[in-house]
């Protein structure tokens, strides 16, 4: 059993990580960004299959989020997904309180929570055991944050978030599994692909 | 004749102050996002910026924040730069490497130089140490501002290469242009 799902605050179905990113691509159909932060979480929205509105993060860990919601201040129109692990968020929760602040209303944000990093062997994280990140978002001022019950609640969250009149947090367990992919580190490509896909610049 | 005379005399009268120069300058160059960590120093400016509705100005808990949310709206067509001190600077060698640099982007940064010229607080004389060596080993541009009367050829030019060559600049503002901060007490 994972150290997460020893928290008490949570009574949710740990999911796996691929598959609710598979989801999430599944629905996208108007152009809508996706960040995915450092490693295994980016690596999965990779295998989930590669769209131009992807923006793949090779480091600067914890950053998705502030990534994400510099593009939801420059394009208010277009929905804007951020995927972050729980170890990533832990890494720059302050992030938090200045969204909340702004409240970007096409800012979705997803936290794969799974208690341990993962990729460097699967030590549990400083909150595995005590922190529940939702409450956190919640007492940050996102107070359209909630864990998702399971896959089909997942589901349901990221519909209601895209009629959302703030921005909405959305937590998931996940099992320890590795990513299924992984993303090719070419950072200028992937910096310029995102910026064709945000339609801000013309093809060479 | 006389009217050059009088606008020659009248802008000797008013000379611009050196954050009226950010200001003025990054407007000019279309720079409408300003995520900061403030520093007393740059409270005029701050202030200003704030007041004014062409910028979209906050503060960020952390300066690797802000300079997150400066490659995302780049990167959706919004042009911005960073304001920190010295300090917030020693916290980005890993963002500026992982991120602005490899990514290619127009970072820019105005940091205003504490540690140096008249510094009373010894840990950040130490921190302002590490900055330049830490801008020179990424080999990054940096310019250190200490005359008002070149200042807006630096920020304007500096803002224009950023953009141009896709690369991060910082814009060290030195105690000899704003003052700095001194112990008062």
């Amino acid at each position: 059993m994972s150290t997460a799902a020893n928290t008490p605050a949570r009574n949710t179905k740990v999911m796996n990580r691929f598959d609710l990113t598979s989801r999430l691509v599944a629905k996208l159909k108007n152009e809508e960004a996706v960040i995915g932060g450092i490693g295994n979480t980016n690596f999965d929205l990779w295998a989930a299959g590669h769209r131009p509105q992807n923006f793949y993060m090779l480091g600067s860990m914890g950053l998705a989020f502030p990534i994400a919601l510099g593009v939801a201040l420059a394009q208010p129109k277009r929905r804007v997904f951020a995927l972050e692990g729980d170890g990533s968020l832990l890494m720059q929760m302050g992030c938090l309180s200045t969204i909340a602040t702004l409240r970007p209303d096409n800012l979705t944000m997803i936290v794969m929570d799974n208690g341990v990093y993962q990729i460097t062997g699967a030590q549990p994280t400083p909150a595995a055991a005590a922190s529940d990140l939702v409450a956190v978002a919640i007492g940050c001022g996102l107070s359209n944050s909630a864990w998702a019950a399971d896959e089909e609640d997942f589901e349901r969250l990221i519909d209601l978030s895209l009629s959302a009149s703030e921005p909405t947090l959305i937590g998931v367990r996940i099992d320890d599994k590795p990513g299924v992919g992984v993303t090719r580190r070419d950072p200028v490509q992937i910096r310029e692909r995102f910026m064709l896909g945000m339609d801000v610049r013309e093809a060479m | 004749m006389a009217a050059a005379a009088e606008q020659a005399s009248s802008h000797t009268l008013h000379e611009k102050s050196w954050h009226e120069v950010v200001l003025q300058t990054l407007k000019r160059n279309d720079i409408r996002l300003v995520p900061y960590v403030p520093d007393r120093v740059l409270t005029t400016l701050i202030r200003s910026i704030h007041a004014d509705p062409f910028f979209t100005c906050f503060p960020t808990a952390r300066e690797e924040e802000a300079v997150g949310i400066i490659s995302g709206a780049w990167m959706g067509g919004m042009k911005g730069a960073v304001l920190m001190q010295t300090s917030g600077f020693a916290t980005l060698a890993n963002v500026l490497a992982s991120l602005a640099i490899p990514y290619q982007i127009p970072l820019i940064m105005f940091v205003s130089e504490r540690g140096t010229l008249g510094e009373f607080n010894y840990g950040q004389s130490l921190v302002c140490r590490t900055m330049r060596p830490v801008l020179d080993s990424l080999a990054m541009e940096h310019h250190t501002c200490t005359r008002l009367d070149e200042f807006e050829f630096i920020v304007d030019r500096s803002i224009k290469q950023a953009i141009t060559t896709q690369a991060p600049v910082a814009l060290i503002l030195s105690p000899l242009l704003t003052g700095g901060k001194v112990f008062d007490k």
